[in-house]
């Protein structure tokens, strides 16, 4: 619309800080090294404001003017394009696409993002690496923001790997630490996975429609409004495996856990807030051929609710307080996921803003536990911090009822969206809906379980010295924590209407009744309530039960406690297969290879070897070389002829010649 | 002017250049003082006028003579350079041996 231009200035100064601070970083005082990793987060988002403003109105007077939804391609309040790739009849721009989803999308990356950075500044302050640390997270907001504003599959791919690759640097930021950089490798190489399937979808995409673009993909599909095709199905199953690597869904989840080896703002920002919900986003944004693909759908909704059951399940006994965060964010992606399978896309993205809140927020809080406890995140080493850290204390609070799902928190909106939505989708909806209610339940206990356990009781460990909290650490708290208590209060109505023009779902959906979600809320809140009435009688009031109930079921908590073992079962039936395969097959490959690479390093050092006597350095054999040379040129020449007779096949002797042909001819006549 | 064209045969101003082009060379190849080594180079650049000389007397071609000028304008400036050069090695090698200055730096 208006000065469509300046969409690249928002992934620019994310790249700005990234250069200064990557490059000139280590030779900069720490203040400046601050400043610039804060004020690039600061700048974009500042710019994403003034568009976040520009859509909110485009959206109301879109509205007004019309009543049903006549938009065929992405309603795009800006955009920015120009040709990238041009092959033949491939041809892919380089298109920045600001719509309502794109800007909600933004606004949580740099909001929080920038907050996460604010906090940083206190939380790496003694931390080697500083100037590293906030290129790499500046980095981060750049391909993010690409990711996001990308308005074709091959560029959201760009930003998808590229925020995949500042995932890997930050999860192995400590790589003096091998369980870190380990960590770092399983994540990348699980998301290798996804990607592969992600980039497969792609392929079939560009085989399908012939273009790439968002935009045009939706025009074609408005065109046939029959077509539900097997092709459309196998395409977005491929999309799902690319967003479940991403979005650490079954069977792809198990990186995130592990994830946690790197610095705890970065857990909040990237495997909790943002990154990981890039494969939601993919879905809402490429929701037009999920539509389409019933199938695919259900298979969405399926392992979005089998994910959000399987995570919350584990979460119950994990005793490191990252950890248990980790799977409480994989169980909640779960419930993105779901939402999305149930069509219910502005819901999947209400959730995920409301997400971004809490989530960031426990994990800040949590980091500044372990802070406070100078490293130790064993959460049975806590205990009795709610009066040393008030105020960490106080937002742990509002992030823990916001994620159980209690009214008025954010999370109590988003979950009930979600929840509600399931239910109207026939009897299978049902089903995904009472699995969901389960996981608000364990959800609710495992929450209350870290909370009693870190702030309540007498401290069961005496080895923290109590740091104090600085304020650029506490301020980020209290602003995420007003957002975890208020954020939901923008309503699920008012939020889906204005995402309407690109989230809405192209297909017949259900209608339900305002009684019917109050019943369904009612239950929900019952629920969440019922897991913190057992996390009080367990965690509070009869705290020997736990290891009585797990004394009693040995094999059950420890299946629990080792994650049901998924980690060991891939290793033994993927990674080790692998290694043996690669070690005696791929082996001798190698070794051929290994051989002719020696065979042609040989050959080459030899003739060197040869050679080189010519290149003495010393200047008279040179020169002799040059006259022997020419000497050689001069007799061959004698002995071949006139030089006109004499041709070789790279010299034009016409044209060498000329002069003399002309000068001899000239003696006759000429003469002065 | 004339006596040249009637007295003096073409092969022989030829020859003459062809002397003084390979006393040149020889001297560039065997001597070791990088001064006679630098002579024998203008001495290889003036037998080439010569013959340049030589042939646009004898057609009538003004272009070799031009050709003339220009290389003694190059032969100029490489001397200047040339010269300053060697005054820059002998000061910093104490020494004007040609094999001695094989380091491609000073």
């Amino acid at each position: 619309m208006n000065e469509p231009a300046h969409l690249w200035l928002i992934p620019l100064f994310p790249f700005l800080g990234f250069l200064l601070n990557g490059i000139l970083g280590s030779r900069m005082p720490r203040r400046l090294v601050s400043a610039i990793g804060v004020l690039a987060p600061l700048v974009s988002l500042i710019l994403v404001l003034g568009d976040f403003g520009a859509t909110v109105i485009t959206a109301a007077s879109s509205c007004r003017g019309c009543g049903p939804v006549t938009a065929l391609a992405l309603p795009a309040a800006e955009s920015l394009s120009f040709p990238w790739i041009a092959i033949g009849a491939l041809r892919v721009d380089f298109i920045f696409v600001l719509d309502q989803l794109s800007a909600v999308m933004l606004l949580v990356i740099m909001g929080v993002g920038f907050l996460i950075h604010v906090y940083s500044v206190g939380y790496m302050r003694d931390e080697p690496g500083y100037a590293r640390y906030f290129s790499f997270l500046n980095l981060f907001l750049f391909f993010m923001s690409i990711l996001v504003l990308a308005g074709n599959f091959l560029l959201m791919f760009v930003g998808w790997e590229g925020v995949g690759l500042v995932s890997y640097l930050l999860i192995g930021f400590y790589f003096q630490r091998n369980s870190a950089a380990d960590a770092g490798k399983k994540a990348f190489i699980v998301n290798r996975i996804g990607d592969f399937g992600f980039l497969i979808g792609i392929f079939l995409v560009l085989s399908t429609f012939g273009t790439l673009s968002f935009g045009d993909i939706a025009v074609t599909l408005s065109l046939e409004p029959a077509w539900h095709g097997t092709v459309l199905t196998v395409i977005c199953l491929c999309l799902l495996v690319g967003a479940a690597g991403k979005s650490a869904q079954l069977p792809l989840y198990v990186w995130l856990p592990d994830a946690m080896e790197g610095p705890t703002p970065v857990s909040a920002l990237i495997h909790a807030a943002t990154m990981v919900t890039a494969g939601v986003y993919m879905i809402a944004r490429t929701h037009l051929l999920f539509d389409r693909a019933p199938v695919a759908l259900w298979t969405v909704a399926i392992v979005g609710a089998a994910t959000a059951l399987f995570a919350a399940t584990i979460a119950l006994v994990q005793n490191d307080i990252k950890r248990v965060l980790a799977y409480s964010t994989i169980s909640q992606l779960g419930y993105m996921f779901l939402a999305c399978g149930v069509a219910a896309y502005s819901a999947a993205i209400f959730h995920l803003v409301m997400h971004a809140f809490f989530k960031a927020l426990l994990f800040l809080a949590a980091g500044s536990v372990i802070h406070a406890m100078a490293g130790e995140q064993d959460l049975r080493k806590m205990g009795g911090l709610r009066t040393k850290l008030p105020v960490t204390f106080w937002t742990m609070t509002a992030a823990v009822f916001a994620i159980a799902g209690f009214p008025p928190f954010a999370g109590f909106f988003s979950k009930d969206a979600i929840l509600y939505a399931a239910f109207l989708q026939g009897t299978g909806g049902k089903l995904l809906w009472f699995v969901g209610l389960v996981t608000a339940l364990l959800t609710s206990f495992y929450m209350f379980r870290l909370w009693y356990l870190a702030f309540f009781g007498k401290p069961r460990s005496e080895t923290g010295h109590h740091h104090a909290t600085p304020m650029s650490m506490l301020v980020p708290l209290v602003i995420l924590a007003v957002l975890s208590v208020c954020g939901g209060w923008i309503g699920i109505e008012s939020f889906s209407a204005y995402l309407k023009p690109v989230a809405a779902a192209h297909r017949p959906m259900p209608t339900g009744n305002s009684s019917l979600e109050f019943i369904l809320s009612i239950a929900a809140v019952l629920a969440a309530l019922e897991g913190w009435l057992i996390a009080d009688k367990y965690y509070r009031r009869k705290t020997e039960r736990p290891a009585q109930l797990a004394a009693a079921l040995p094999t059950g908590y420890k299946l629990l406690l080792n994650k049901y073992y998924v980690d060991e079962i891939y290793g033994a039936l993927i990674v080790k297969p692998l290694f043996a395969f690669s070690k005696y097959v791929l082996g001798g490959v190698d070794l051929l290879l290994a051989g002719l690479a020696w065979l042609l390093a040989g050959v080459a050092s030899m003739t060197g070897m040869i050679l080189q006597r010519w290149q003495s350095g010393n200047l008279r054999s040179y020169a002799a070389w040059l006259a022997a040379g020419a000497a050689a040129v001069l007799l061959f020449l004698l002995l071949t002829g006139s030089p006109h007779a004499w041709s070789l096949p790279f010299f034009h002797s016409e044209t060498i010649f000329k002069v003399s042909h002309i000068t001899v001819i000239q003696p006759g006549q000429a003469g002065h | 002017m004339s006596f040249l064209q009637h007295d003096v045969p073409l092969s022989w101003y030829l020859l003459l250049s062809a002397i003084l082009f390979s006393l040149g060379v020889v001297g560039f190849l065997i001597k070791r003082n990088l001064i006679t080594v630098f002579m024998s180079i203008e001495l290889m650049l003036n037998a080439v006028n010569l013959s340049f000389v030589t042939f646009a007397y004898q057609w009538h071609e003004v272009r070799g003579q031009i050709f003339v000028f220009f290389v003694m304008m190059v032969a100029a400036a490489e001397a200047a350079v040339g010269l300053a050069i060697i005054i820059a090695v002998f000061r910093a090698r104490s020494t004007l041996a040609v094999d001695r200055i094989d380091l491609m730096k000073l």
